[in-house]
């Protein structure tokens, strides 16, 4: 077993884990959206930033990726860690309107409004990826992936047309933590109808 | 150079040892006659550009027309960027070591005649130093050379890339030798360690510290390591790294065995920037040549110890100088950074030990190896020991590559060595480290040029960009075009990034419009306090940089967009309006001739006037007009 | 059209099927075709086994690929920091403005290709527009303007000349 601390107080936790599952482990409240049991963590929607702290040294570090170890001072609610997870939710208030999930994650925060120009009302994707990573880690398929790169990334199949690689099984759906990807699931899938044939085949 | 020299002599004898390797220099030595004549031309992209291959053709032409009538007959030689990009073409006549300038093809002929065959210098082509007017016949009395210390550029504008002979001749892969006959891995190490060399690419971290915990981690894991060069010099502004590629190819190859002896790695990867052409075809003709002399490859001279490399080019991608996202690269995927808790010295490329260094780095090596940890140690400053090569640009007359001992005073490189502003403008600021650096502000021009002293200053080394600004040029501008540059590198992976570089450069337009208020510059230091906490790798954290270090020395400037809605420097389109001076318009009708919007009326010879409704401050007019009439205000 | 199918297979063969040679072959098939087809990108996909998806995302991560074809010049306007201070950004928008297109299209007609680059490392020369890989060191409007219509010229005699025609 590892010892750390985590808001001054000391745990246990098993090694191999990261930060993020000790704090869950023991109570200590941490928002994520891109991080899901099933797939590996990627550490890209940066909500889940802890500071640590050993002396007059800190750094922020994402607790989904940073593995635990002995003598760790981890501390989740410092103004660094606050003012990340500020930014960021305002910010995503205005990239995913059409998001009820990052709404309601964002109101806990207390971030209600954003100073930004929102995008289209119906706009919910993040591009977190969890979608690509369940495709490819649990489903085995890889019928999606990211797309161009900065600010123009999105979530798409081969020249953003559906695809017949898809089989429709809905893991993305379930999956996605703002609901957009069943707002687009149309636009990935092929015809249900090749994939039957093909399945038969 | 000629096509030809490139091709391999396969019928090449392989070195198989070291003295094999000495009696090949001996020979190469033996061949050259100190005193023919030489004319070197360089082949730099400069030069290339402003006509060089030109200038060597006729050259060539001439030196036939002059038949044996020249008592020796002089070799061209054409070679890597001399430095001095702003007099190209260049051309230095050895052994006198005359220096011309801004040479063209039809001086060719007056310099065969009078140079080769009279042994006079050609007057007009000689420099002149623009502060004294004085007449500089050599390449060592110029200021813009006289300050520097060419120690890693040593090579370049002396040896034809493109021929291993040239750079065995000049004393090359005598290093290698001296490693594999003479010295242990761990004396290889211990010369890097004790010489203090730090990475050359930007963050400056110990390269000898870097190599032992390498040690250490193949201690733990086991073989197989990689070694790695960095040639994806994505830095606007910088060219430190192609003019070390493209001049002196062998040198970094040469540093590049060197560490795979010391770590014991067989397979190493040079990642070159796709937007540098000449860069690759150089290194891969140094790589064929090094192959078929037993300098690359199995058995390396002989020594039983084999290591080969290969060139993987870029796809244009800025993010890819950062260590995680090149190795994802490598492996042939989107250039998306790690999420990096684990060093690339214990899982990096495949996830295996990998060292990887800069391509300026790995040309320090060879030297290190050859005269010793100490000799380097004793160049430049204790923390910061060594030379470093700047690319000097922007507003600065010398503009060009220079090489320099660490610690000397930013003013030193940018008045002496650059010869200051042009046109008398004042000096404004100096931008260090590209994207992730920031603008040091005149007040400031003595700080020594260090590692520390550049991060205490609030800027950084980076990888050795120096763009030099006067009072035209806008901070908000500048920083604006940082993070647009960084808004389309981003990988786009993580939110602080992609999200946050937007927002940051919006409430900047917000400013360069003569939006908002002082308070939203709270907003800006908090936003980009979020970003470098935030974000998931090097290129996202620093991103703030630039707009941190203008807020911290021209916030009376940023103040002005929105207080007077004024842009002080006359750059920011919203702000600022263009007129003509009726006094200085002779009337000539060019800018209204070339005035896209048809907004400049007037008839000829007398005064014209721009109508600002439809003016769209495109500046045409401004670059057009021959009598300074266009005023911006 | 048949020759270079041919020539794409040979690209095939120089490099084992493994993912680590997808960019590889991604960049010399574009060397020689131009751009990457949807059908060559299936090959790279089959050659490699790295799914079409992912194939995908890696041509549109890089900024060198292109996917659809190109105009027959390729104007690629550098916008590095020497070259940004010294008027790159308004030397793009008058070629935008001249040639009708935004950065990163080609024109109605294929003559041209704009693109905007950054940083060609050739500062000295601020601000460069590299035409067809040969650098135009220190460009103005007109100097570009010059340029355009000799380019123009040659197209429109080619056009003429051509089996098009």
């Amino acid at each position: 077993m590892i010892t750390l601390t985590i808001n001054d107080q000391e745990v246990k936790a098993r090694k191999g884990w990261t930060l993020l599952e000790a704090a869950r482990h023991h109570g200590v409240d941490i928002p994520t959206l891109c991080y899901h049991e099933a797939v590996a963590p990627s550490g890209a929607c940066r909500l889940c930033m802890v500071e640590l702290k050993d002396g007059d040294w800190s750094k922020l570090v994402a607790s989904c990726i940073y593995p635990v170890a002995d003598g760790l001072n981890v501390y989740t609610e410092t103004p660094k860690v606050q003012n990340v997870r500020r930014w960021v939710l305002e910010m995503l208030l205005a990239a995913c309107p059409g998001s009820e999930e990052i709404a309601t994650l964002a109101r806990r925060y207390g971030v209600t409004t954003t100073r930004f120009a929102t995008k289209s009302a119906n706009e919910a994707c993040m591009v977190c990826g969890l979608c690509v990573r369940v495709c490819e880690e649990v489903v085995g398929l890889s019928a999606i992936a990211t797309v161009d790169r900065g600010v123009h990334k999105r979530v798409g199949a081969p020249y953003l047309k559906p695809t017949d690689v898809c089989v429709a099984c809905g893991s993305c759906v379930t999956i996605c933590p703002t609901g957009a990807m069943a707002k687009i699931f149309d636009t990935v899938r092929g015809e249900p109808q090749t994939k039957l044939t093909q399945l038969q085949a | 150079m000629p096509e030809q020299q490139a091709v391999i002599d396969n019928t090449h004898q392989r070195l198989q040892s070291a003295e094999d390797l000495n009696e090949l220099r001996q020979h190469l030595c033996d061949r050259v006659d100190p005193n023919r004549p030489e004319i070197v031309v360089c082949h730099g992209t400069g030069c290339m550009a402003n006509g060089s291959t030109q200038v060597t053709e006729a050259l060539a032409a001439a030196l036939k027309k002059a038949g044996s009538e020249a008592k020796l007959m002089p070799g061209i030689k054409t070679t890597g960027c001399q430095g001095f990009c702003s007099r190209g073409p260049l051309i230095i006549i050895r052994p006198q070591g005359l220096f011309y300038q801004q040479v063209k093809p039809k001086d060719a002929e007056e310099i065969v005649q009078q140079t080769i065959m009279q042994g006079k210098p050609v007057e007009r082509l000689l420099y002149q130093d623009p502060k004294t007017g004085e007449t500089i016949h050599t390449e060592d009395e110029i200021p813009f050379y006289k300050m520097q210390q060419r120690v890693v550029l040593h090579n370049i504008g002396r040896i034809d890339p493109s021929d291993i002979a040239d750079y065995i001749a000049a004393g090359g892969y005598q290093a290698l030798a001296k490693a594999l006959t003479t010295m242990t891995p761990e004396d290889v190490v211990a010369q890097v360690e004790a010489s203090g060399l730090r990475g050359r690419g930007g963050a400056g971290f110990p390269t000898g510290r870097k190599w032992r915990s390498a040690l250490q981690a193949i201690e733990r894991k086991g073989r197989p390591v990689y070694v790695v060069v960095n040639g994806d010099e994505g830095d606007p502004g910088a060219f430190m790294d192609r003019t070390i590629m493209e001049g002196d190819p062998h040198a970094v190859l040469e540093g590049l065995i060197l560490g795979a002896y010391a770590l014991g790695a067989q397979m190493g990867y040079l990642y070159v920037r796709a937007e540098y052409p000449l860069a690759i075809k150089h290194l891969e003709i140094a790589m064929m040549q090094a192959r078929a002399y037993g300098l690359l490859g199995d058995n390396i001279l002989g020594s039983g110890f084999t290591f080969d490399a290969r060139i993987n080019r870029g796809a244009g991608a800025f993010v890819c100088g950062e260590s995680t996202a090149l190795f994802t690269s490598i492996e042939g995927k989107p250039g998306n950074p790690r999420p990096k808790y684990v060093r690339s010295v214990e899982e990096g490329l495949w996830g295996r030990p990998t060292v990887l260094n800069n391509v300026e780095t790995w040309a320090n090596i060879p030297l290190i190896v050859n005269k010793g940890g100490d000799w380097y140690a004793d160049l430049g400053v204790p923390h910061s020991t060594g030379t470093k090569v700047f690319s000097l640009v922007g507003k600065v007359n010398n503009v060009g590559l220079v090489e320099v001992p660490m610690g000397i005073k930013l003013s030193e490189i940018v008045e002496t060595i650059g010869g200051g502003v042009p046109d008398g403008r004042p000096f404004k600021a100096v931008q260090t480290g590209g994207p992730s650096g920031g603008c040091i502000p005149y007040s400031l021009k003595d700080t020594p040029v260090d590692f520390d002293s550049l991060t205490k200053a609030g800027s950084m080394m980076g990888s050795g960009a120096m763009i030099v600004m006067d009072d035209s040029d806008c901070v908000v501008d500048v920083g604006r075009y940082f993070l647009r540059f960084l808004e389309e590198e981003s990988c786009g992976k993580c939110l602080p990034c992609r999200l946050g570089l937007t927002r940051l450069r919006e409430l900047l337009d917000n400013f360069a419009k003569g939006k908002g208020s002082e308070a939203d510059i709270d907003d800006l230091i908090s936003l980009s306090e979020a970003i470098q906490d935030g974000a998931l790798c090097a290129l996202g954290s620093s991103a703030p940089n630039p707009v941190l270090t203008t807020l911290q020395y021209f916030r009376e400037e940023y103040i002005a967009h929105v207080k007077d809605k004024k842009c002080p420097a006359g750059v920011c389109k919203d702000l600022i309006t263009y007129t003509i001076d009726a006094d200085a318009c002779t009337g000539c009708t060019a800018c209204a001739r070339r005035c896209p919007q048809n907004c400049i009326r007037g008839k000829k010879k007398e005064a014209h006037i721009i109508e600002v409704g439809d003016c769209i401050r495109c500046g045409i007019c401004l670059e057009t007009c021959k009598f300074k009439a266009v005023q911006v205000d | 059209m048949e020759q270079l199918n041919e020539e794409i297979e040979q690209i095939m063969q120089t490099y084992p099927g493994k993912p680590e040679y997808l960019i590889f072959l991604l960049q010399d098939i574009q060397d020689k075709a131009g751009y990457i087809s949807p059908e060559s990108m299936q090959l790279v996909s089959e050659h490699t086994g790295v799914p079409l998806t992912q194939a995908y995302s890696v041509a549109t991560f890089y900024q060198s690929f292109r996917l659809e074809p190109r105009g027959d010049h390729d104007i690629r306007v550098c916008l590095g920091t020497a070259c940004h201070l010294k008027g790159g950004q308004r030397i793009t928008e008058e070629l935008e403005r001249r040639l009708n297109v935004q950065a990163g299209e080609t024109t109605e007609d294929q003559r041209f290709t704009l693109s905007t680059v950054n940083c060609v490392g050739a500062c000295a020369l601020a601000p460069v527009v590299v035409v067809d890989d040969e650098y135009e060191p220190h460009v103005t409007a007109k100097k570009l303007d010059r340029k355009l219509k000799i380019l123009e010229h040659e197209f429109d005699e080619n056009k003429e000349g051509g089996p098009d025609a």
